[in-house]
């Protein structure tokens, strides 16, 4: 409870200092931002990643202080000249899959991937044998020779025929 | 009456598992560094400046590290317990001081002098520990959050139980609680302590 109330105190701080603090620096771009190349980067790999404190942000769109930070390693490893992958291992060994918003295809995620799906294939699988099985039963049923005659002999409108032995 | 059990034992199977869903602390986040080596920093200490430590000093020690900041509200509801705990002689604790004055919204940061941080970061950390008590061994500043995200710091305070070898063994995110004091760190430092 104490936890989740200090997150949302950072959050909500985060949120009205934002602006704030936003228009103090807008005019005092740091050098690394100079590069657009970069910068563009940086965002592209951002949105893929979630903000730890605002856990519904993604790195890119928060403005919690821990992402600002994130972004700013980030930043440097882009210029350090490290692949997209080098960058999301580098954040995973430190805070695990849950920064990813795409979870990596692994033995225990493979429920999430291939649940639905499977549940899928279940659920037409069920549908098939149901349908199947009700289309056995309304087949036509076979009138032995006994039905057949009582049958007619009522259509006949006449009473029936005591039955045969056999 | 199959007709029925279907459906019940679906909609039981849709209960068991929001209530494990909704039972769960989404801002508890499994740290894959358990089970992993303690990565390695060499940081100024607190109490004498100039000097640094590194976790590799703690080579065949069983102790935990705390990450912990004066604006920290939640550190001071588990810093009794520390105080306490470390008053008993349990295990050695090193504080990790984190981003004592770029952590807390109040100061621009930004317009300081690295010399002016460092002074101020040791004023007010030594302030705060003279106030409320000094748990730990010795705390390390870790000012501008580097270590804490080698660490996979989020939210503070975390605390990580480490072996004679260096491993992470455990990690508690949000305040030590009695609860998880007595039932999960101390059996697992005896534990950890019996190892060669």
């Amino acid at each position: 409870m104490k936890a989740l109330r200090r997150t949302l105190t950072t959050c909500a701080t985060a949120l009205l200092l934002g602006p704030l603090s936003l228009s103090a620096h807008a005019g005092e771009a740091t050098p690394m931002a100079d590069n657009p190349v970069v910068e563009a980067r940086l965002i592209a790999i951002s949105e893929e990643l979630r903000c730890l404190v605002c856990q519904n942000e993604s790195l890119a769109g928060s403005r919690a202080e821990l992402a600002e930070d994130l972004r700013r390693e980030v930043r440097k490893l882009i210029q350090d000249g490290k692949s997209d992958t080098e960058i999301k291992d580098y954040l995973v060994a430190r805070y695990g899959d849950f920064v990813l918003y795409r979870p990596p295809v692994k033995p225990t995620t493979w429920l999430l991937w291939f649940g639905p799906f499977a549940l899928l294939a279940g659920a037409v699988a069920g549908l098939v044998a149901y349908l199947r099985r009700r289309a056995s039963r309304v087949q036509p049923a076979h009138l032995s020779a006994a039905d057949k005659a009582s049958a007619e002999a009522l259509l006949a409108d006449t009473p029936p025929r005591p039955k045969d032995p056999a | 009456m199959k007709r029925f059990l279907i459906p019940l034992g679906l909609f039981l199977v849709l209960v068991v598992f929001l209530a494990i869903g909704l039972n769960r602390d989404p801002h508890e986040v499994p740290s894959p560094l358990v089970g992993k080596p303690a990565p390695a920093f060499s940081l100024e200490k607190l109490a004498e400046p100039g000097k640094t430590f590194s976790p590799a000093d703690m080579q065949g020690q069983v102790w935990l590290l705390n990450v912990w900041a004066s604006w920290c509200v939640s550190c001071r509801a588990e810093h009794p317990l520390l105080v306490a705990f470390s008053r008993q002689g349990g295990l050695p604790i090193v504080g990790l001081n984190y981003k004592e004055v770029r952590g807390d919204g109040g100061i621009d940061a930004k317009k300081l002098s690295p010399a002016d941080e460092a002074s101020l970061t040791r004023q007010r950390a030594g302030a705060w520990l003279s106030q409320h008590g000094d748990p730990y061994t010795l705390s390390v500043l870790d000012m501008d959050g580097r270590v804490g995200i080698d660490y996979g710091v989020y939210g503070v305070p975390e605390t990580y139980l480490i072996d004679k070898k260096g491993v992470i063994r455990f990690k508690q995110i949000g305040p030590i609680t009695p609860d998880a004091l007595e039932k999960k760190i101390l059996p697992l430092a005896r534990q950890l302590a019996a190892e060669s």
